[in-house]
């Protein structure tokens, strides 16, 4: 009967998709931020430390006698030790002429007055960092320009960059995990709001058209109205198709009950026979239309109950005790009489107007097959399963139609002077399956029917 | 017994009333929820039969109302709808039962018999005649001192005869009474429960004469 609407893509797979696809992007930018700065600050260490270094062995050097003299002092290269035990070139140039050290290192002619220039390159198939730095010299007429270049390998440097870059790895995953589950709580929380509508509107049954009362967040109170002014509008056609059929039973059946009632009145007076057979007739014509008008109705009702199957706890006993109680005049009138044995409490969960329904046309069709002052007996037991059984003592089932019975408008070949509409058996049997349960017909050892509901 | 109909259809109302009449019962109608206010204040009233669409208003206020005030005269509502939701709402308001349009006569009365004996105490309608105590509502006969309990179908055959003393009754005629239409009747059924009566009556003054070809009759013998 639902139908279910067309899908076009998950707002939680695009909020989730969204939101992750966001925090990785943030996870990898921090990562490179991180990696790009710590790998500056630890190249401006060394850079500081090896200035400092040329900046020691440039004080050192001296003219002496018109001579370039250079005793490099023994911090100028202990500074420079490391774990990895990286290499260091050295190279001194008088006037861009090379001194004393490796000619793999060049010369820069670059900015006088201990001004230190840095620049990477690769000495003999390592990288290195190089920095340079000049000074002028002024002895006794002559003026000469020293120049000291010093160089060292990356391997600490680039074992520290390892370490910074792992670290901040660690640092970006963690990032994106966090904000990854942030984002799947998130959605989950306002998913749940729209779940927690979805699951009020479904919880209800087929007769509460009420508008939605509880609190919404405010993104969801739109659609809240809408759906609210909807069930408004479908309360107000069900409430005016409901007036209708009221008061289309109302017209159709006043007129009947004047036209029983007066033949019933008019049967008193009537003498002859073929006079009395024809109002007979009547009667029974109009009572044969009301039931089955009645059995239509009940019949549609019942199908559309069971389709929205309203639930509650219910006694089971209690409900057949209120129906025998509602029957016993009408039981009275063939000095039948009715009992109702079993056990004093059996609670079932179900539709107790179905339940009634059901058991009503059970025991009307007891009353009907039944004999004069017999008994009709109505057993409700709990078992393995709840279970309501009526008794009669009447001709009970032809063996050879006990199948075929329940069918919609199918009636016993030997009910053929009874009235009935041939729903009876039928509502009982749509009210069973409703419930996930049975009816079971069987004819009793000695004489009469068995009609067991087995919800 | 005494009814108050209260329907606003005249054809209907008419129908039930003449139809009550000839049972013995006297019937007032009212047409509208105001005239059966006005009924109810001015009379005592054994049973009211309420329709439940009115033209000035819903007859289960009008229940409501008199279940309000406190009065304990029972109410059977006439419905039109069978849907079992609605009869369980008029029985809540305070109904004490109801049947459904368009309804049997004999069920009416065996439905008032049933309500008339669970507020027992309310109507004490028992006759008197020809030495016998007759309760048709308790379903009790008193014959020399002793207390039958009747069944139903002789009770009802008794209150034709009552009703109707000296009125000669065709089996055909009682049995149209006695039985639904829809009751597969023998012949000599009737002849079963008149027996009975017989038997009951054994020690009273009454006596059921049979009539070769014409029926039954209630005698009065001193």
């Amino acid at each position: 009967m639902s139908a279910s609407p067309a899908v076009s893509g998950s707002l939680r797979n695009r909020l989730v998709l969204t939101l992750i696809g966001g925090a990785a992007i943030l996870a990898l930018l921090l990562f490179f931020t991180v990696r790009s700065y710590a790998a500056r600050v630890a190249q401006q260490g060394q850079d500081n430390i090896l200035g400092a270094s040329v900046t020691s062995i440039l004080d050192a050097v001296a003219l002496r006698d018109g001579e370039l003299e250079v005793d490099i002092p023994y911090a100028a290269f202990s500074m420079l030790s490391t774990p990895s035990d990286d290499r260091v070139f050295y190279a001194i140039f008088q006037d861009g002429e090379l001194l004393s050290g490796y000619d793999d290192l060049s010369a820069t002619n670059g900015r006088p007055n201990g001004e230190w220039v840095f620049q990477s390159g690769e000495v003999r198939g390592e990288t290195i960092r190089q920095v340079s730095a000049s000074r002028t010299l002024v002895g006794l007429g002559t003026r000469t320009e020293v120049e000291v270049a010093l160089g060292q390998t990356q391997d600490a440097l680039a074992e520290t960059l390892r370490q910074i870059s792992r670290n901040a790895a660690y640092l970006g995953i963690g990032f994106f995990t966090l904000v990854a589950g942030l984002s799947f709580w998130a959605t989950s929380a306002t998913i749940g709001q729209l779940n927690k509508l979805t699951t009020s509107v479904t919880r209800r049954g087929p007769q509460d058209l009420s508008p939605f009362r509880k609190p919404v967040p405010r993104e969801m109170a739109p659609l809240v109205s809408s759906l609210n002014s909807l069930m408004g509008r479908l309360d107000q056609s069900l409430s005016q198709s409901e007036d209708f059929i009221a008061e289309a039973a109302h017209r159709v059946r006043t007129p009947l009950a004047t036209v029983r009632s007066y033949a019933d009145a008019t049967l008193q007076r009537v003498e002859k026979e073929e006079n009395r057979e024809a109002l007979r007739s009547m009667v029974r014509a109009i009572d044969e239309s009301s039931r089955a008008a009645g059995q239509l109705l009940d019949h549609a009702m019942i199908t559309f109950r069971a389709d929205h199957l309203e639930r509650e706890e219910i006694d089971l006993v209690a409900l057949v005790r209120d129906l025998v109680q509602r029957l016993t005049p009408i039981a009275e009138m063939k000095d039948l009489s009715l009992t109702l044995v079993g056990d004093p409490v059996v609670i079932y969960s179900g539709d107790p107007i179905l339940i009634q329904n059901a058991v009503r046309n059970m025991v009307d069709n007891a009353l009907k097959y039944a004999p004069a002052e017999s008994v009709v007996e109505i057993e409700v037991s709990q078992g393995t399963q709840a279970q309501i059984s009526v008794r009669d003592q009447g001709p009970g089932f032809p063996p050879s139609e006990i199948d075929t019975l329940t069918r919609r408008f199918e009636r016993g070949k030997n009910a053929a002077g009874t009235i009935g509409s041939g729903l009876g058996l039928t509502i009982v049997q749509d009210v069973a399956k409703a419930h996930g349960g049975d009816l079971i017909l069987t004819n009793r050892k000695g004489k009469g029917a068995c009609v067991t509901l087995s919800l | 017994m005494k009814f108050l109909l209260v329907e606003d259809n005249m054809d209907l109302a008419n129908a039930i009333g003449s139809r009550m009449r000839l049972d013995g019962h006297v019937v007032d109608h009212a047409a509208t929820l105001d005239d059966a206010t006005a009924f109810v204040e001015a009379e005592e009233y054994d049973l009211i039969l309420l329709d439940i669409m009115l033209p000035d208003g819903d007859g289960r206020d009008f229940l409501k109302r008199h279940r309000a005030s406190h009065l304990d005269t029972p109410v059977i509502v006439l419905t039109a709808r069978s849907q079992v939701s609605d009869r369980i709402g008029s029985l809540d308001l305070g109904a004490d039962d109801y049947v459904t349009k368009p309804f049997d006569h004999a069920e009416l009365e065996a439905r008032c018999r049933a309500v008339l004996r669970r507020k027992s105490g309310i109507a004490k309608s028992t006759i008197e005649i020809g030495g016998i105590v007759f309760d048709p509502v308790a379903g009790h006969l008193i014959v020399g001192g002793e207390t039958l309990s009747l069944r139903n179908r002789e009770l009802r055959l008794l209150e034709f005869f009552i009703n109707a003393p000296g009125q000669v009754f065709s089996k055909q005629k009682l049995a149209d009474r006695l039985f639904s239409y829809d009751d597969d009747v023998s012949d000599n059924a009737i002849e079963v429960y008149v027996a009975r009566l017989r038997k009951h009556l054994e020690r009273s003054e009454l006596k059921i004469t049979t009539l070769r070809g014409l029926g039954y009759r209630l005698d009065h013998v001193s």
